[in-house]
């Protein structure tokens, strides 16, 4: 069952059997747009990037994005850069694991974000959406939708924090404007 | 495709058997009963229940237990029935809890008689209940369907029978409830450790547990016996079995992180005699407690899964070493500012209040880095306990001189795909090395460095010793190149211009190994650099030109490996361009370069010598940390390779290799 999250809506990741939720997904699908020209050469695609980062106690201590695959700890991978978003729908183009098991002790919320970096704002994608996946067994946990996002070229996703001794989850949606992850760093920090 | 069912939904059943697997937090009943078009069962017998298990179409086990497999036939029901109701009951009279709140959500998973999973549903929300009607199977137009209902009764068994229009409910309640107690009074000892349960992967239980429930015979259970020890399902994929949970030797991300399509290979592992191997576990049990397994990784051959398993430890250690580092870097830089902003305070800098103050930031920078420590010292343990599986495996290209895979060396049929250089550990690892490895053939040249270790002020007696110490260690690494490729598929030369390093290179000499004596003197050097300049000039022209049978029949196509000791001794400039040639072009064509040297002594070349230090792998003779991981960048200590003490492993080999080579007509 899919919760069709909205800002600020905040799930818990404890599953309701009592088990913890051991790794979540990350993943991100958009879909290309129209081609133009003859040859879809003069295509005007889409490039949409996930990131993640981590923090302790408000500070950013690792990034996990297009650039740096894998949190040097090992417990945050990529799946790596996806250019042109996918043809088809439904699918995750780009993917974000986070191995919550193993992420570092004093790692105490990841944030989730989402870049144009080929500048297309949010309203000019389509069926564009983020969404959260319990990895052991597929299920999608939270699903955001992007497009019509308005004039934005990012979004501050979600974070998942430390809640007790499991994860919670916290939708944010907050549009922002950036490039990449560290433009966003300032919209980020009052989110922590 | 699996539908997760809410309150009421229903689900169209493919076929009319079908198989409902039950997984609770504690032991249960579970039941089944029949109801006619008005809802009611007929009489007492519409009921299976543990004791009375078989009805016509249905079959449930005898006994309370944490898991449960029903077995449906619907096409075998009585014809008057339009309704299965699978129930479960908390059973009264086992000292177990009496109210399903506080427990796990019970988890039904209805699946076909292929295992594929049809429907699955979590009956959440119960609180005082003690008895629940979860789902029932229903007749709707000539089909079967399933609905999840998740009715729940306060009042227990007897409340549910009653409301299905039984008379003498509180009877039959009872009856099962003794039936359950006399089962649990002689139910056999526990198995001495319960298939690890992936918490609430619905229908996901271990496919042991399946296989052996899937009889409905009692002992597919798990004996209530164990409920004054409730059967738990393993959390956070730590181990079961009792408080005494042994160490979760599951590798932590090669196995857990791996979707379940399955990246995980299952060769057939080579074992140590000493640890039995469990069958080998299908994907469908993560939550075996399988030890650790040499050749765990993927790959085409054992050799490459050994490899990829080595460089795969070896990527975990720089991984949690990072996270530890990374958490008590943390810890440091938060108590700091805390003691900080207590000094910051002139006025309270003495009171009591900043002496709790301190107190607290440096009890929670004690806590943070405890917890940071137990997390890698858990990781270490369980590296530890594969590389005690792996090292023994490991075949000699791979393994230390100490392995008793050296005492049955045969030179082997082909080059292996890595050589074993040397080891590798952190400050942070303890006990554990990495076996460092490289590709073969080399496309860097080894450069065993005799100088002194940066920061160290060594006298000329220690000096002494260095050149000593590296040039050991070249013959132990030469010779193990040798060995581990096919007989007379390397060719060994040697540059010793003073004859410096002739107590090192016995065993090379004495065995016969080394074909050619040592090139001594500024001549021999020379004569020996110009020979294999030759040869890389005419094989890289043959294979330019696809001419490779043009080659002069004189020449050894085998692969050469140059060994230079006490570099620059001996060299001019000309020989020192040809050298720096050969580190460039010769791994392309099968010659390989080992140098021993000080780059202290070869400054009088200036700059020009820049790129060959660089194109090679530094590798130093007593334990140095210079080398970097490619994902973290640690400093590694790498640990050159030794022959024990007294063994006479290396001239045994050596003359295996000799011998090889001449019955080969070498």
């Amino acid at each position: 069952m899919t919760v069709n999250l909205s800002k600020g809506q905040a799930i818990s990741l404890q599953k309701s059997d009592g088990g913890t939720l051991t790794a979540v997904r990350m993943g991100l699908g958009w879909q290309a747009a129209q081609r133009r020209g003859l040859f879809g050469k003069r295509t005007k695609e889409i490039d949409l990037d996930a990131s993640a980062v981590l923090f302790a106690d408000k500070q950013p201590v690792d990034v996990v994005f297009f650039r740096h695959l894998v949190s040097d700890d090992g417990s945050v991978k990529h799946t790596g850069d996806n250019l042109v978003g996918g043809a088809g729908q439904g699918g995750d183009d780009e993917a974000i694991m986070v191995d919550l098991q193993r992420v570092p002790v004093h790692i105490d919320q990841i944030v989730f974000t989402v870049n144009s970096f080929t500048g297309q704002t949010f309203a000019e994608v389509e069926n564009a959406f983020c969404r959260l996946i319990d990895e052991t067994t597929g299920q999608e946990m939270a699903r955001y939708t992007l497009t019509g996002g308005g004039q934005y070229t990012a979004q501050i996703m979600a974070k998942v924090h430390r809640q007790g001794n499991g994860w919670q989850m916290t939708a944010l949606g907050d549009p922002a404007n950036g490039r990449t992850f560290q433009d966003l760093m300032p919209a980020i920090l009052p989110k922590l | 495709m699996t539908a997760e069912l809410v309150r009421g939904q229903n689900h169209p059943l493919p076929g009319s058997r079908v198989e409902i697997r039950v997984t609770a937090d504690t032991p249960v009943i579970a039941g089944a009963t029949f109801n006619d078009e008005d809802g009611r069962m007929r009489d007492a017998g519409w009921i299976a229940h543990p004791a009375e298990p078989h009805l016509p179409g249905v079959e449930v086990s005898r006994q309370a237990a944490a898991v449960h497999r029903l077995a449906v036939d619907l096409a075998a029901v009585p014809g008057d029935v339009r309704r299965v109701n699978i129930l479960l009951a908390l059973p009264a009279r086992t000292g177990g809890p009496a109210r399903f709140a506080g427990l796990a959500a019970p988890c039904f998973a209805v699946t076909g008689l292929d295992g594929q999973e049809i429907a699955g549903y979590e009956v959440t929300g119960l609180s005082a209940e003690s008895a629940v009607v979860a789902l029932e199977l229903y007749l709707r137009a000539g089909a079967w369907k399933v609905r999840a209902v998740g009715q729940g009764y306060a009042d227990g068994l007897a409340a549910m029978l009653a409301d299905q229009g039984l008379s003498d409910a509180r009877g039959l309640a009872d009856t099962i409830d003794e039936a359950v107690a006399a089962g649990t009074a002689r139910s056999v000892a526990p198995p001495p450790q319960q298939p690890a349960r992936r918490p609430g992967a619905v229908g996901g239980e271990s496919a042991d547990a399946g296989r052996a429930a899937s009889t409905g015979g009692p002992l597919g259970e798990q004996p209530a016996a164990t409920a004054d020890q409730p059967a738990a399902p393993a959390r956070d994929g730590a181990p079961v079995a009792g408080g005494s949970g042994p160490v979760d030797y599951r590798h932590p991300r090669r196995a857990a992180a791996t979707p379940p399509a399955g990246r995980q290979p299952s060769p057939q592992p080579a074992v140590p005699a000493a640890r039995p191997q469990p069958a080998a576990a299908p994907q469908g049990g993560p939550g075996q407690d399988t030890g650790p397994v040499a050749g765990d990784a993927p790959g085409w051959s054992m050799e490459e899964r050994l490899h990829n398993q080595v460089w795969g430890m070896f990527e975990d250690l720089a991984r949690t070493v990072a996270a530890y580092r990374s958490a008590v870097d943390f810890a440091d830089t938060r108590m700091e500012r805390e003691l900080e902003a207590v000094l910051g305070d002139p006025r309270a800098r003495v009171s009591p209040a900043a002496d709790a103050a301190r107190a607290e930031a440096r009890a929670r920078h004690g806590a943070l880095v405890e917890q940071a420590r137990t997390v890698l010292e858990r990781d270490i343990a369980q590296l530890e306990a594969e590389a005690e599986v792996v090292e023994p495996a490991l075949p000699p290209a791979l393994a230390r001189w100490d392995n008793p895979v050296w005492q049955a060396y045969e030179p082997p049929a082909e080059r292996p795909m890595s050589l074993r250089v040397g080891d590798l550990s952190l400050a942070e690892s303890g006990g554990l090395r990495i076996p460092l490895l490289v590709r073969l053939p080399l496309e860097r040249g080894l450069w065993i460095d005799s100088g002194r270790p940066r920061g160290s002020e060594a006298g000329p007696a220690d000096q002494d010793e260095l050149r000593r110490l590296a040039g050991r260690t070249a013959t132990v690494l030469a010779a193990h190149l040798v060995a581990v490729h096919p007989a007379g598929q390397l060719t060994l030369h040697v540059i010793d211009p003073a004859g410096s390093a002739a107590t090192a290179l016995l065993p090379l000499v004495e065995s016969g190994a080394l074909r050619d004596p040592p090139a001594a003197g500024a001549s021999g050097l020379a004569r020996t650099l110009e020979r294999l300049t030759q040869r890389v000039d005419l094989v890289q022209m043959a294979v330019r030109s696809g001419a490779t049978d043009a080659l002069p029949p004189d020449l050894d196509v085998a692969d050469q490996l140059l060994v230079v000791h006490d570099f620059p001794h001996g060299f001019d400039d000309r020989t020192v361009n040809q050298l720096r040639y050969l580190a460039d072009e010769g791994p392309s064509v099968g010659v390989g370069l080992m140098m021993v040297a000080d780059r202290d002594e070869a400054r009088g070349y200036g700059p020009v010598l820049d790129p060959l230090w660089r194109s090679l792998l530094r590798l130093t003779p007593v334990p140095d940390d210079h080398l970097a991981d490619p994902w973290v960048g640690h400093a590694w200590t790498y640990e050159p390779p030794v022959v024990p003490d007294g063994s006479q492993v290396l001239p045994q080999v050596l003359r295996r290799v000799v011998a090889a080579r001449r019955s080969a007509g070498g």
